[in-house]
């Protein structure tokens, strides 16, 4: 095959303006940019940037409204059947053929395609290892958990050799491991000269990628290497250290200070970014302890992200505002407000869960990690009484959810990894909807659902479908629905999944803010700087619980002379590997 | 193999499309015994020849003849006669439907019999609820009467009044069974459900799913996406055409007096516009709930009510007739008909292709162009 | 709790009529059928054609073709002129009934001798060809009477309830019926399928809410969308097709309730049993297709052969049809209801219990 020479452009845009409907804002405004051949570029921004409507316009698949498009020197919408061959392009949410096995999926997209004889040997080969899913050919892709479909999505795409890549969001829902490979393997791809386009939700991905281009409003704000962009903030980062106050609250107060734009938390530390290099933050009010010091830490493209986009202000929850503290009856053990008592489910032959326990206690946040298709989900579901164990108990504030559900229930809030709300419905019909069910009703029922409106900031949405809500305030939206009946319990699965950073600060604000009212909270995720949250952390692998414990113990037992300061990711992908060397090793004696 | 990449890609998408309808217990149940369970349904259960029709007898009189006629009616095989004690109690056993219909015999009937011709007279009473069967009880109670009449003069010895004897044969079908004529019509439904039916759903399942974005990235064209979702369904059907072309003829004993090519070409010519009309609805509705009610409403009750096979096309209304001539169904159950009891005949099939040829490149055409290549 | 079930009500029926274009789907295919269907499903025969082979000429056969021509079964009178042609044009499908007069009919009728006419009926359509060779017999004997022959008898008939026989007073009662069965069906059974689909189904199963409440906030609203349905054909049938309702109203609506329980059970079971949509559709139609067939609806039930008659005994709708044309046209209050509605009523309790146990398994 041709390759192109590696200057020039290969993606060019000059002028593009999409507009979907007449009276609404463009996604597209104006835009102008190129990409070269031989690069990953980066496309990040907040939702409703045109990220996705810039990647389809890409694709050929919208048309538009002014300005050109060139892809490989050829217009893709009239052009497209000319380009087909050359671009590949995975859509946010690939739609595999759930009734197709795994292997028939790959040879679909092998045929439609074109990839045949060796070609196809080679890259099936290929594929199968990357996605670890050579185990698994036969099984149906609807049975696969969602971050292998994830996985076999981009492993369709890859097949072919296109000269263009087109991903929209492919890390999410992908776990760590996977994402290393994926990456390794995009990487490979690009030193052959093809073209990516990689938009996503995760800045660590595209801290990796050689360009970056951050979007708002439909236009670019900012462009350049990541290195580039992450050099203007040198200065900015630091970490408050040795803190002797609850890290949560010392956060809230830290994202008072005028000087702070932006903060989160990072083990037993909290980061912050400030306005300009040199005025510091004022420890005193942080009242972060006597023992409590600044630390200048390097920058991560997410405070150049963060800060591009106005930072972040006021670490009150207004939602931890309305909500009544936390009181559980004496009965209830503080210390195990949810409690896992051997935890099993056997799906046939299949142990989706083996023996898992653990105890969460009042006002945690209890993380649970694992790859895809470690046993994760099964796990939750069983907790949040979606599931039957086959064997042990899933208690919730001393009930067993398998006698008396109902009113184990009413004490939970769930908000599900897919987001699942009415669509059809109106903001404001699901909000009355899901408070409705849960008991509340008359002058009650209006009240909190004035309140959620107003700390939400939904009341000029109240009577949008729900269908046509951004991103970020169907994850608003999801959020105030789950917590309508102030439960005691919260169980969140992947909340924050495709979502951008500053919807994601926004969430976790909320989320310590209710653990801070002494809110249990159990919650899933494959974001490591949202694990960094969490108080403990179950890392589950092949069903089992391989390690426990606060997020720096996690990294603690990782440390070795090579790697003295592990990063989360670190040590999620050691644990795992080195659980997979201990299985080895017993199987072989 | 070498083949060129258009038509791999073809045959993937039909392959893909052949194992989603395999491995889905549903499209089996609708393609393979939903059709036998129709026909047998169609073909036993629904009789349009009425017979052992349940009727009252008020028997006024207690006369000889009065008996006599009573006995006549309990004899027919057209009806399963009940005796009631009150004209009341009769016409409410027939209102609650557990009759339909009620004979009386008047009083003086025995007396007036007696003295002479044309003196007597019946009453019938029937359930008009029921307008076919209640038309079918009153010319039955009728000829019954008559050929009493005549059975009665003839052995009095008394000369018959010169008749006018109709001689009724009904062509092709000799003995009238409507079988013959519903099966064949029930064929044209069962081969509309598959056509319409399954195919509404499948293109609206690939909007829904997401999987539409991801095909239309790949090279594949609109023709190639269309064909693919034709060819396979067009299997299906041709499938289910043959068992039911072996139930009908094999278990039920129809006659089958056409050739097989005729049928295959008629069945080929309606999957094509029925398949059409199902894909349309799919790519219009893009939601599988919607599409389903469409074909519903389009397909399946046009082809039970307006083909033609129960309901007289020629008895409805001029507008109602316009509006029939665009159910493909109404062809092939006309086709269907001939076949199994007449034969080829240009004039029947022929007509009926060039309407189904019509209706193909309508329906197939109007996909076409609602068919988008892009997401806008 | 009762507020919670009213809770999830209202949003079965914003969701089932939220946009526009499932608004139009309940409504749209409706208003079809109530303006066709009873204007094409007759068992009448009208504006057909004849076929007639004159070999006769004489003034008997010339009175019998002009009473054909004034009778609305017969639009259009092919004459031919062979035996071949006769047959012909019942081939081809030009007429439906083929009329022979043979040479010495007048002759034969004036003389007081007996005489032959010989009808053929297209076997292809026996039914109405039976009908219309019904109409040509009277007209044969009623020439034969006007030739100086006396009628034998009287036999007076009289059709109670619906005088006329028109077929429209019918088909609109079991309109009703037909209908309501697919919207009703349609929502319980897919909306469940298409909640799993979407996700929400989880969001609904960690709520305190019952299994049994939970169908229960599928059941009532499918009852809702049949009530509403019923409504509007009831009233098109009085008013656009002036159809008497000579029943009770509340019996009516006493009746649509159970029969939309029964529906709702079974929309239940189906969606319980099915994986998602399409097998929820699919479901629902392999189950409407043969129930509307077995209901008495197209032919009686007693002519059926045993077997189906027990099937359609089991058959919500074989109640519901003969009610509704019970209340339409014979003046049914609630005693002549009863034998009609309790069925219903065991059918709903049996099929909404099944189709609970199956909910409550599922979701273990």
């Amino acid at each position: 095959m041709n390759i192109p020479p590696s200057t020039g452009a290969a993606l060019e845009v000059r002028g593009l303006v999409k507009t979907f409907a007449p009276g609404l804002p463009p996604a597209l405004d104006h835009l102008t940019t190129s990409f070269h051949a031989g690069t990953i570029t980066g496309l990040v921004g907040p939702d409703g940037a045109g990220k996705t409507t810039l990647l389809r316009t890409l694709a050929g698949l919208l048309q538009p409204t002014e300005g050109s498009v060139r892809v490989l020197d050829m217009d893709p919408f009239t052009q497209g059947d000319f380009l087909r061959d050359q671009v590949g392009y995975m859509p946010q949410k690939f739609g595999l053929y759930e009734d197709l096995s795994v292997l028939e999926n790959l040879v679909l997209y092998a045929d439609l395609r074109n990839v045949t004889g060796e070609d196809r040997e080679r890259s099936f080969k290929q594929m199968l290892a990357f996605t670890d899913l050579a185990r698994f050919t036969d099984r149906l892709a609807g049975k696969l958990s969602g971050g292998m479909k994830q996985k076999l999505g981009l492993a369709c795409t890859l097949l072919g050799s296109p000269r263009v890549l087109l991903l929209d969001e492919p890390g999410v829902g992908v776990d760590p491991i996977s994402r290393r490979e994926l990456w390794r393997m995009v990487r490979g791809l690009a030193s052959e000269g093809l073209t990516i386009l990689w938009s996503t939700a995760y800045l660590d991905e595209a801290e990796l990628c050689d360009d970056v281009r951050l979007m708002n409003k439909g236009n670019i704000i900012a462009s350049g290497t990541p290195k580039e962009l992450m050099d203007q903030m040198r200065g900015r980062c630091l970490h408050v250290a040795n803190l002797k106050a609850q890290r949560r609250e010392v956060l809230r107060k830290a994202l008072h200070d005028p000087e702070v734009v932006d903060g989160v938390i990072q083990g037993a530390n909290v980061r912050v970014v400030i306005r300009e290099v040199g005025r510091f933050p004022d420890l005193a009010a942080m009242e972060a302890g006597p023992d409590a010091v600044l630390v200048e830490v390097d920058p991560r493209l997410e405070d150049a992200f963060i800060s591009r986009l106005g930072g972040v202000h006021g670490g009150d929850s207004a939602l931890a505002a309305v909500t009544k503290p936390v009181e559980l009856p004496a009965s209830i053990d503080p210390e195990a407000v949810i409690e896992a008592r051997g935890l099993t489910k056997r799906f046939g032959e299949f142990t989706a869960t083996d023996h898992v326990s653990f105890k969460v206690s009042k006002g945690e946040i209890f993380g649970l990690l694992g790859p895809n298709g470690a046993g994760k989900s099964t796990t939750f579901k069983m907790k949040c009484g979606l599931l039957k164990p086959t064997e042990g108990q899933a208690l919730v504030m001393g009930l067993d959810l398998k006698f008396s559900p109902s009113e184990a229930r009413q004490r939970l809030g769930y908000m599900a990894q897919k987001f699942s709300l009415y669509l059809g419905l109106t903001v404001e019909q699901n909000l009355v909807f899901f408070s409705g069910i849960y008991g509340l009703d008359g002058q009650q029922q209006k009240e909190k659902i004035h309140e959620l409106v107003e700390a939400f900031g939904l009341r000029p949405f109240l009577q949008t479908k729900t269908v046509d809500l951004a991103l970020g305030f169907k994850q608003r939206l999801a959020l105030a629905c789950a917590v309508m009946h102030e439960p005691q319990i919260l169980f969140l699965d992947e909340p924050t999944s495709g979502v951008d950073p500053v919807t994601r600060r926004e969430f976790w604000t909320h989320i310590n803010g209710l653990a801070q009212k002494g809110v249990t909270i159990m919650v899933t995720t494959h974001f490591m700087d949202e694990a960094e949250y969490c108080d403990r952390i179950a890392l589950i692998y092949r069903g089992k619980r391989i390690a426990m414990g606060t997020p720096d113990d996690l990294k603690g037992m990782v440390v070795t002379p090579d790697c003295s300061n592990p990063t989360m990711e670190d040590a999620f992908i050691e644990l795992v590997l080195r659980a997979d060397r201990e299985r080895e090793a017993k199987v072989s004696q | 193999m070498n083949l060129s990449p258009s038509l791999r890609r073809l045959l993937a998408l039909c392959r893909k499309e052949s194992y989603q309808i395999v491995r889905d217990p549903s499209s089996i149940l609708v393609a393979f015994i939903l059709p036998v369970v129709f026909l047998f349904v169609m073909g036993y259960a629904i009789n349009l020849d009425a017979d052992h029709v349940r009727i009252g007898v008020l028997r006024e009189d207690a006369g000889p003849a009065a008996v006599r006629f009573e006995q006549v009616l309990s004899a027919s095989k057209a009806f399963e006669v009940h005796s009631g004690p009150s004209r009341e109690a009769l016409v409410k056993q027939m209102a609650r439907g557990n009759l339909r219909g009620v004979v009386v015999i008047p009083n003086d009937f025995s007396i007036r019999m007696a003295q002479g011709q044309g003196k007597a007279s019946l009453q019938v009473l029937a359930d008009g609820s029921e307008p076919n069967t209640a038309a079918f009880v009153g010319n039955y109670v009728q000829g019954a009467w008559e050929s009493w009449q005549q059975s009665l003069a003839r052995d009095q010895g008394r000369t018959q009044p010169p008749g006018l004897e109709v001689r009724t044969r009904s062509w092709f079908n000799p003995s009238a069974i409507s079988r013959n004529f519903l099966v064949p019509g029930s064929i044209s439904v069962v081969m509309t459900i598959i056509g319409a039916l399954l195919t509404s759903l499948v293109v609206a399942r690939e909007w829904e799913r997401g999987t539409m974005e991801a095909l239309l990235a790949t090279p594949v064209t609109r023709t190639e996406l269309l064909v693919s979702k034709i060819i396979p369904y067009y299997g299906l059907g041709m499938i289910a055409m043959v068992i039911c072309m072996l139930v009908a003829v094999f278990v039920m004993g129809m006659p089958f007096r056409g050739s097989l090519f005729v049928l295959f070409g008629v069945s080929t010519l309606f999957l094509g516009s029925t398949l059409g009309l199902g894909l349309f609805l799919s790519t219009v509705m893009r939601s599988q709930f919607n599409a389903a009610l469409a074909a519903l409403t389009a397909g399946f009750l046009p082809a039970l009510m307006l083909s033609g096979f129960v309901f007289e096309i020629s008895s409805m209304p001029m507008p109602i007739r316009v509006i029939t001539r665009f159910i493909s169904a109404r062809y092939l159950s006309s086709s269907l008909q001939t076949l199994f009891q007449v034969g080829n005949l240009g004039s029947v099939q022929g007509y009926a292709s060039i309407w189904l040829i019509a209706l193909t490149v309508f329906w197939i055409g109007l996909t076409a162009l609602k068919t988008r290549r892009t997401l806008d | 709790m009762l507020k919670r079930l009213f809770r999830l009500i209202v949003k079965e029926l914003q969701v089932t009529a939220g946009d526009k274009k499932a608004r139009l789907m309940l409504l749209v295919p409706v208003l079809l059928q109530i303006v066709i269907f009873p204007w094409a499903a007759t068992l009448e025969v009208k504006n057909s054609t004849i076929a007639v082979y004159n070999q006769d000429g004489g003034p008997a056969s010339i009175e019998i073709l002009q009473r054909l021509t004034h009778t609305p079964a017969f639009e259009r009178i092919i004459a031919v002129h062979s035996d071949g042609a006769l047959q012909d044009s019942i081939d081809s499908q030009q007429a439906l009934l083929a009329l022979r007069l043979p040479a010495d009919l007048s002759r034969n009728l004036q003389a007081g001798r007996p005489a032959t006419v010989q009808i053929l009926i297209d076997g292809r359509h026996s039914n109405s060809g039976q009908i219309a060779s019904g109409y040509v017999s009277q007209i044969l004997q009623a020439t034969r009477s006007e030739h100086g022959v006396r009628p034998t008898s009287i036999v007076n008939i009289r059709n109670l309830f619906n005088q006329n026989l028109n077929f429209k007073w019918h088909i609109v009662p079991s309109l009703v019926a037909i209908i309501t069965t697919i919207g009703c069906l349609t929502v319980t059974a897919l909306s469940v399928a298409r909640e799993r689909e979407e996700g929400t189904f989880d969001q609904l199963l960690v709520s305190p809410l019952t299994p049994g409440y939970i169908m229960a906030g599928k059941a009532i609203p499918g009852v809702l969308v049949a009530l509403g349905q019923a409504g509007l054909i009831v009233l098109a049938a009085i008013f656009g097709y002036g159809l008497p309702f000579t029943g009770s109203i509340l019996t009516l609506l006493m009746a649509i309730i159970f029969y939309g329980l029964a529906l709702a059970g079974i929309g239940l079971f189906i969606s319980s049993i099915s994986a998602n949509q399409q097998q929820a559709f699919l479901g629902v139609f392999s189950f409407m297709a043969p129930a509307v067939l077995l209901s008495g609806f197209v032919s009686p039930i007693e002519n059926m052969p045993t077997v189906f008659q027990w099937i359609a005994w089991m058959n919500p709708l074989s109640y519901f049809i003969p009610l509704a044309k019970g209340l339409f046209l014979k003046g049914f209050g609630f005693a002549d209801a009863w034998p009609f509605l309790w069925p219903m009523l065991v059918i709903a309790t049996c099929t909404l219990s099944i189709s609970l146990s199956l909910f409550r398994r599922h979701i273990a």
